[in-house]
Order: C-alpha cells, then sequence, then structure tokens
C-alpha cells in the first residue's frame, strides 16, 4: 500500500465509543443526516468539515463498545486513515475488515497539531508530520491484514471468492 | 486458560501476546443485525458456509420486527438458516438475547472457542469458553470459510476472594472492578478464587457479559462445580473444560475481596473509574423518568425475581416507567409461573418480550432529550439509549427496583433488608 498524506483532524479524546460515531438514532435517517451525527456528541459540527483524503488522529482505544462497523462512517466522511494512541481491538478489526487504514502510535498526540499535513504508511507503520518534520514508527501491519484492505475489504474478498 | 484454547484451535503448540493466529471456531453467532441488506452488513446472501452446523443465529437485536428493514433482516436470517442447514435457528418467541441462551442452552462447551458478531459475546466465559465479539465483516467471513484471526493478548487475572455479601450482585463487582481498575483495553481477563465460586451463576454470567465494558478481550472463568452441574442438567454432550497452567504468565494478578463491595452505581456516559455508591447518590434524590431491567447482562431470572420482590405489594412511582425486559423466552416462561411478572405488572412495571431493546436503543424504551434513567442493562454511553440529551446511570436490578419505586436513583440495602428481615419473621 502507498503513503497517505492528508489534513490532520486531532481529536484527543481517549475511549471514544462506536456508539459515539455511529449512534443507534441514526440508523434510520437519511445518509447526509446520519453522516452528520459522527462524533457530534464529542465534537458538534466535525463531521460536515471533513474532507476527502483528511486523517483522523485520536487518543487511547479508539472505538471501544458495540461491534457496529463504526469505521464506515468515518470512511463515508472521507477520513483516509486513523492514527490512534491505540485502538479498541474489535474497532481495529472493523478497520481492516472495512478497508480504512489504522495504526496504533502511542505517543501520536504529542507530535501532531490539527491541520498539519501528516503522512501514514500502514505497511511499515510509519508516520509522517510534514508540516513540523517529526517522524515516528509504530508497528507494521501484518501482511495478512494489508491484503484485506488491499482488495477492499473483507466483503469484497468474500465476493472475490465465491462466498457472496 | 485463553492461550491453550487458541493454541488448540489453530493447531500450534502455544501461541503469545502479539502474535496473529488464524483458527476455527466451535460456535458462530450471528445475530438478526447481520441480516440487514446494508453494504457494510450483509448486501448479497451468503452461497455457502464452511460448517453450517457450528452457526447459529438468535434473533435478538430487534425482536419483534418494529421496523420494515428488520423484518426484512429476520426474513432474510430464516432464508439462510433453512437453505445452508445452520445448528440453531431462535425463532421469535422461541430464543431470546443470544448470550442469555448460550449459557441457557449450553450452545458452546468448556474449552471451546465462541465468535458472534455481538461486543458483549465476553458472557460466554461463565461457561469456560474462549468467547469474544468480533466485527459484522469477520463474523460473515468466519460463518462463510470456517476462519478467523485474533491477535493474541497478554493475561489479566482477577483473583475474587471473600464471598459475595447480601444484597451486593456481580453487577457490583463488575462496577466495583471498573472504579477501582479501570478499562483494560489490549487484554484477556481471567477469574479465579473462592470469591468466584461463591457467586451464583447468574452473578459470575453478568459478570462476565460487563468486562466488555472494560475493554477486555476474551474472557474466561473455571469450569467449577456449579458450571458442570448446570451443563449436565442440559446436555450430557463431553467436554473438556480449559485450567490455568500453575505457571501461566499474567501481566498483571489483581485480588478482589468481595466482602469489601457495596452497591454501585455507574453516573451518566462511563462506567470505568466513574463509580460511587448506591447510598451516597441515594441522599442526593436524583429524579428519573425511566428504570429498566433487562439486556444480556441482567435480564435473568435472578433479576426479575429481586425486581418482583422489590415491588411486591407497591406502586412504581408517579411519573416513572418501569421496564422490564426478561433474557429469553424460558426466562419469561419461568417467571410467569413464578409470578414475577404478575407482580411486576400489578406494581405498574412494563415486562416486555425479550430482545435487546432498550438497552441498545433501538426500541421498547427510547430516551427523550432531557430524561434520566436508571438502568441494569450494559452500557450508560451519551446517546446509548436514545437521545444523547438523556441521562443514564447504572446500577444493579435491586437498585433500578428500588428507584422505580422511589422516584429517584435509590440505594437497595433499606428495601432487601425490610424483605430479608419479613422473610425471618414468617419462617
Amino acid at each position: 500500500m502507498s503513503t497517505l498524506t492528508g489534513k490532520a483532524w486531532v481529536i484527543p479524546n481517549d475511549y471514544i465509543n462506536t456508539d459515539a460515531m455511529m449512534p443507534h438514532r441514526g440508523y434510520d435517517m437519511a445518509p447526509r443526516e446520519q453522516e452528520s451525527l459522527v462524533l457530534a456528541t464529542i465534537r458538534p459540527g466535525w463531521a460536515m468539515l471533513v474532507q476527502p483524503g483528511d486523517i483522523l488522529i485520536t487518543g487511547r482505544a479508539f472505538g471501544t463498545g458495540s461491534s457496529r462497523p463504526a469505521p464506515t462512517m468515518l470512511t463515508r466522511l472521507g477520513i483516509a486513515a486513523v492514527v490512534s494512541e491505540s485502538v479498541g481491538e474489535i474497532f481495529f478489526r472493523n478497520c481492516v475488515s472495512y478497508a480504512l487504514p489504522v495504526l496504533e502510535l502511542p505517543g501520536v498526540l504529542s507530535i501532531v497539531t490539527e491541520g498539519d499535513t501528516v503522512s501514514v504508511d500502514i505497511e511499515l507503520g510509519t508516520f509522517d508530520n510534514r508540516t513540523t518534520g517529526v517522524s515516528a514508527r509504530g508497528e507494521a501491519m501484518p501482511s495478512m491484514l494489508l491484503d484485506t484492505i488491499a482488495a477492499g475489504g473483507t466483503h469484497a474478498v468474500l465476493r472475490r471468492d465465491g462466498y457472496l | 486458560m485463553v492461550h491453550k484454547v487458541l493454541a488448540a484451535r489453530s493447531g500450534l503448540a502455544e501461541v503469545h501476546p502479539g502474535q496473529i493466529v488464524v483458527t476455527d471456531v466451535d460456535l458462530i453467532v450471528l445475530a438478526d443485525s447481520v441480516f440487514n441488506p446494508e453494504p457494510e452488513r450483509l448486501p448479497t446472501d451468503i452461497k455457502k458456509v464452511a460448517h453450517p452446523e457450528r452457526i447459529a443465529v438468535l434473533m435478538d437485536h430487534a425482536v419483534p420486527a418494529p421496523n420494515i428493514k428488520y423484518a426484512t433482516a429476520h426474513k432474510r436470517a430464516r432464508e439462510h438458516a433453512k437453505r445452508l442447514g445452520f445448528g440453531r435457528m431462535a425463532e421469535v418467541g422461541k430464543g431470546g438475547i443470544e448470550h442469555q441462551l448460550i449459557f441457557e442452552e449450553c450452545l458452546a462447551l468448556p474449552g471451546q472457542l465462541v465468535a458472534s458478531n455481538d461486543s458483549h459475546t465476553s458472557a460466554a466465559g461463565v461457561l469456560n469458553c474462549a468467547a469474544r465479539g468480533l466485527g459484522m465483516a469477520d463474523i460473515i467471513q468466519l460463518a462463510c470459510t470456517g476462519k478467523t484471526w485474533y491477535k493474541v493478548s497478554p493475561t489479566i487475572k482477577f483473583r475474587l476472594e471473600g464471598s459475595l455479601p447480601f444484597g451486593v450482585y456481580g453487577k457490583d463487582v463488575f462496577l466495583h472492578i471498573a472504579q477501582l481498575y479501570g478499562s483494560q483495553e489490549g487484554h484477556d481477563i481471567e477469574f479465579e478464587g473462592p470469591g468466584l465460586e461463591s457467586m451464583p451463576l447468574d452473578d459470575r454470567a453478568t459478570l462476565s457479559t460487563m468486562c466488555t465494558e472494560l475493554n477486555a478481550n476474551f474472557v474466561m472463568m473455571p469450569a467449577d462445580r456449579l458450571v458442570r452441574e448446570h451443563i449436565a442438567s442440559v446436555t450430557d454432550a463431553p467436554y473438556i473444560p480449559v485450567e490455568a497452567d500453575e505457571d501461566a504468565e499474567y501481566a498483571a494478578i489483581y485480588v478482589v475481596n468481595l466482602d469489601d463491595i457495596s452497591s454501585g452505581i455507574a453516573m451518566p456516559n462511563a462506567m470505568n473509574r466513574n463509580v460511587r455508591s448506591a447510598s451516597s447518590i441515594g441522599e442526593e434524590r436524583i429524579a428519573i423518568d425511566q428504570a429498566f431491567i433487562g439486556s444480556c447482562a441482567n435480564g435473568k431470572l435472578s433479576d426479575l425475581r429481586v425486581a418482583a420482590d422489590i415491588v411486591r405489594g407497591k406502586r412504581v412511582a408517579e411519573g416513572v416507567r418501569f421496564i422490564v425486559t426478561p433474557g429469553s423466552q424460558q426466562i419469561y416462561l419461568d417467571a410467569i409461573r413464578l409470578g414475577y411478572i404478575e407482580t411486576l405488572a400489578a406494581a405498574g412495571a412494563l415486562v416486555t418480550s425479550s430482545t435487546c431493546g432498550a438497552c441498545a436503543g433501538g426500541h421498547m424504551g427510547v430516551l427523550a432529550a432531557g430524561e434520566v434513567c436508571i438502568t441494569s442493562s450494559t452500557r450508560n454511553f451519551k446517546g446509548r439509549m436514545g437521545s444523547p440529551d438523556a441521562e443514564i446511570y447504572m446500577g444493579s436490578s435491586a437498585a433500578v427496583a428500588a428507584s422505580a419505586l422511589a422516584g429517584y436513583i435509590a440505594d437497595p440495602m433499606p428495601a432487601l433488608l425490610a424483605l430479608r428481615d419479613t422473610a425471618r419473621e414468617s419462617a
């Protein structure tokens, strides 16, 4: 996978849960209305400001709680990658399944200011703040999981293999 | 214990934290929510599955169907179960909440690996299963291919000493741990000790379920005498329990004395490090609009029993709606036979069909802006049960029932002590 470069949004709260990204009350709303609810209880109005290619920087255990497919809400907003101090385990799996590049990078909040231009390469586990010149390295994503993301997610793999 | 199960199911001699393993899974549970025809769920039908006998469709998230979307999902679930020959299909009215059914029907047995798309799958840890929730796409892939992957986690052990005090429940044990130890993200949790053995299975199941809210991955408890007796009452299928090795490595070992625990209440929006004692909150008389007992964590027969005992001969407070959702059809039936439902309904409680219901904010008790709820269900996140401008407190089912009568968040202990005194007098 290639390096992704975009403008950083920083939502530093720890333990942001998936109810906050994909609340049940939005399930029956029109798509745009549902998208406007993403993290709206934490940062009202943010969802509508995201531009395609932006990169989201978050705190510890991002995406705890329910197993709902919350990464799809971020990709619908145009978020190209998530870089977090750490990521909830089911949410991490869902990022892989729904082809949202994700990097766990302890310390990331201390090297990014919102609006910086940042680059992330999940294959290498590297992160560069292009605005400040500061770099950091997390764990490279295992090839099995990279393959799923590169194929467009689990549903695409299952269609390719004749299961769906 | 978890590492042993993962090693066995992946065909490896041993596994280590950080390693990614590909495994078979003994029980694969699909909730009704999988079958919604949205792109991220199941947009097209499954054509083939690897091990249909290992797959169970347990319809619970929205039962009976509250809208056309769920009605369609239920229809598709039935079609899939029939066409592909799934091992178990819990029809509306013949099942209940999946985690309750796994326990009640022993759909998985000690030493087995259990997966579901629901995050509270750690519930099956009470049966000495290695169980945790996966994602929606994960569970579809697992159903199709028979395989999934896990990143092996380090383990934290909670050793429970003492015994469960009078008027203290599994929910209070969880709240105590959430307050003292907080989030355990990135770790599996194992329980052991005489305190655990002193806990009834319902309370252990609540604790196992609620460990998802400590952000734990797998949760496991040993298969002691109570667990084995429960299984023997349901099935004579063979199983091999898994035990922790004497020299097993733990990231941390915490000792919790159950004697130190009292009735707790989680304040709104979070559970970890956000718990206070029910006796102190009771003094503040925080008015409530709704009281809810239910969910995979606390829709058990013992929850309905304590609620019925507390409200017997009394009336739910003016301006409060008290909603009780049994965890399964079997619990509903047992509660009818034992008179609990009559007692609850006579007191002004609404007893619903078995479903996730109000816990997930989908239907059967959604909160409006500005409302206050006390619940014994699984989560008090902002907006979880409806409006993000509602406040959700969490306590044991006894605390919920006592609050429903008082009209404000109440310490259940005075009501429980009065019940004990009455019982002693009549004896």
